[in-house]
């Protein structure tokens, strides 16, 4: 990575309010043209980053470079980056065409230029019959479209969005996430997305940092958190997982040894710093296969099941007494075990990862 | 809504409501009615006439009161007017500062006029202007009426700012907006129907102020309420009942509009 690839580079920024902090010395490279979510529980810092980064709050300690240039002490207005808000924040007194105008012009626009702009934009998210109208005279999903078309006027180097879509029901809230992901292909630039939803998140990003509590737990892939969480918050709070307790055997070059209950050993993928002893597996419910138990890695007692649709979910208990939840696929061959049953549990290769806590 | 009590089961609620309404509003209703009466006695009725309508702005009265009626117009439109910018002010500090040091002591003070009995005030105000030598005049009554109406003005203001949430004003400055520009371009026109909901409820308090007026007026110096209780010192006259009923129209038409409008802000509000 050359350093003009990194749009904005987050260097050990602390946020302090009194005596809560709210960002432990959090660093992070948002690359140019990316996807990148900060996902994270409420109050883990991941709004009040993006506040930083539009110049809403100032950081205690560090800074934060855009394109190389230091945004320390730049208030919001001279800060080359766009928000849309959580509940738009449109202005609701004056026409759709207004809002996406203001920017155009506090930017030193002529109205002339500005006015094309605006509506390119508008045509851009699919709005211009609606040009005329005031926000309030709006769907939730065009206001949504409105507050898009008016960040991205100015052409800012990076967008933020601050949970955009929490305000929308949840079928337009899929259609949506397609739409943003297509429309930050087409403007090329970084989209710094806040949401807590991880479904969001993993439909969307290239790049997804998971925070909690004020620290960067894991930066990476989709794929990468959700396969290959590197610790145990990451793990359970991305999808689900079973966290069982086990006993480490050997590690080395990054695949353990360990000891499942019932005293079978398995081999898999361990975090990178890790120390043998005891540790966390953590195995995905829809990696896990039922089998005839001699076979088995885990034994297991069915103590019940909840349908979902498409799939159904098994709650077992291992001999240790640990709860598990395996997910088995709806499909019409799938026989569900009785509750009070004793089957056996396969684990998939590579399904399973060691963890630390 | 099930579970409150229906008050009208309460026994003498209808006596006691009725009482409040006659002792309320029947005086303004006999003034009302006795401005429109044809004779020249207050009590006795002589049929239906515009006689002393015609008396107040053409009688030997007439240019006393008009002239007293231009000075209250004018204090009005300036006391208010002051007091609606300082209270505007004063409401987006108090409403977007967050905590400050003396937060709570600064919203007593602006509110203090309202709970100081008003004859403190006019002495104080009296004393204040005479050690400072101020000659009272015209220019007496404008300071003092302004300092009063500053409350009227802030409470609708800063009812209305409570409402707006700060996210226009960092979206006007996340989309290079200057904060005077964030201000004048978007929080001041959120704000519009607070503010004039104040400026006319505190132009109405204005308009009908007598007590504090008549302390610190100069000499010769007359406003509307001045002049009727000066008028009325030399016995009631039914012109007297007449200005009266148009001072109480006034009144009705801009507490019914300051009342509007402000609701038209909430709807506008709701709506969003």
């Amino acid at each position: 990575m050359t350093s003009f690839d990194i749009a904005v580079a987050v260097e050990k920024v602390i946020k302090r309010y009194g005596s809560v902090t709210a960002l432990h010395g959090v660093s992070l490279d948002i690359r140019e043209n990316e996807f990148f979510t900060l996902l994270g529980p409420s109050g883990c810092g991941k709004t009040t980053l993006l506040r930083a980064i539009a110049g809403f709050e100032d950081v205690s300690e560090g800074r934060i470079l855009l394109k190389g240039q230091d945004l320390t002490g730049l208030p919001p207005h001279k800060r080359p980056v766009n928000t849309v808000f959580q509940q738009y924040a449109l202005f609701p007194h004056m026409t759709v065409t207004e809002n996406v105008l203001f920017g155009l012009l506090r930017k030193g626009w002529s109205r002339q230029d500005a006015v094309r702009r605006a509506q390119d934009v508008l045509a851009l998210v699919q709005l211009s019959d609606f040009a005329n109208r005031k926000p309030t005279q709006m769907s939730g999903g065009q206001q949504q479209r409105v507050a898009l078309a008016r960040a991205l006027a100015p052409r800012p180097e990076v967008l933020l969005l601050d949970e955009p879509l929490s305000a929308l029901d949840l079928k337009l809230r899929q259609a949506v996430r397609l739409e943003l992901k297509a429309l930050q292909r087409e403007t090329g630039i970084a989209f710094i997305f806040v949401t807590h939803d991880q479904e969001e998140a993993l439909t969307m990003s290239d790049r997804i940092a998971v925070m909690s509590n004020g620290h960067v737990q894991q930066v990476g892939s989709p794929k990468e958190i959700y396969e290959a969480p590197t610790n145990r918050f990451v793990a359970d709070f991305i999808g689900e997982t079973n966290l069982l307790d086990v006993t480490v055997q050997s590690i080395s070059d990054g695949v353990a040894t360990v000891l499942l209950p019932g005293d079978k050993p398995f081999t898999c993928p361990a975090a990178a710093v890790l120390d043998a002893g005891s540790g966390h597996l953590s195995v995905r419910p829809e990696r896990i296969s039922l089998c005839a138990e001699p076979l088995a890695h885990l034994s297991a007692t069915v103590t019940g099941h909840t349908y979902l649709g498409t799939d159904i979910q098994l709650h077992v208990r291992l001999v240790d007494g640990e709860a598990m939840t395996v997910r088995l696929q709806n499909a019409e061959s799938t026989v569900v075990p009785a509750t009070g049953a004793h089957i056996g549990l396969n684990l998939e290769a590579g399904a399973a990862r060691l963890l630390a806590d | 809504m099930a579970a409150k009590l229906d008050l009208r089961r309460f026994p003498g609620f209808l006596a006691i409501t009725i009482l409040c309404l006659v002792v309320l509003y029947a005086p303004l209703a006999v003034v009302a009615v006795y401005s429109f009466n044809a004779s020249t006695s207050i009590t006795n009725w002589g049929g239906t006439s515009l006689t002393w309508y015609v008396d107040v702005f053409t009688g030997p009265e007439a240019p006393k009161f008009q002239k007293a009626a231009l000075n209250s117009f004018v204090i009005a439109v300036c006391a208010a007017s002051i007091a609606t910018i300082i209270a505007t002010a004063a409401a987006v500090a108090m409403t977007r500062a967050g905590r400050f040091r003396g937060k709570t002591l600064g919203f007593a003070l602006i509110n203090l006029p309202l709970m100081v009995p008003e004859v403190v005030t006019a002495v104080a105000s009296l004393v204040f202007f005479s050690a400072i030598g101020f000659t009272t005049g015209l220019m007496t009554i404008l300071v003092a009426h302004t300092v009063f109406c500053i409350p009227f003005a802030y409470l609708p203001i800063a009812a209305r700012m409570q409402s707006i949430p700060d996210q226009y004003e960092q979206a006007a400055m996340d989309l290079y907006a200057t904060p005077s520009e964030a201000f004048r371009l978007v929080l001041l026109p959120l704000m519009t129907p607070g503010v004039l909901s104040g400026f006319l409820l505190a132009f109405i308090i204005s308009l009908d102020d007598f007590l504090i007026t008549n302390f610190v007026k100069g000499a010769g110096i007359e406003t509307l309420p001045t002049a009727i209780f000066g008028s009325v010192k030399q016995g009631i006259k039914p012109n007297i009942m007449a200005i009266s009923t148009l001072m109480l129209g006034v009144s009705v038409v801009f507490v019914s509009l300051s009342w509007l409008i402000g609701r038209m802000g909430q709807d506008k509000k709701q709506a969003s």
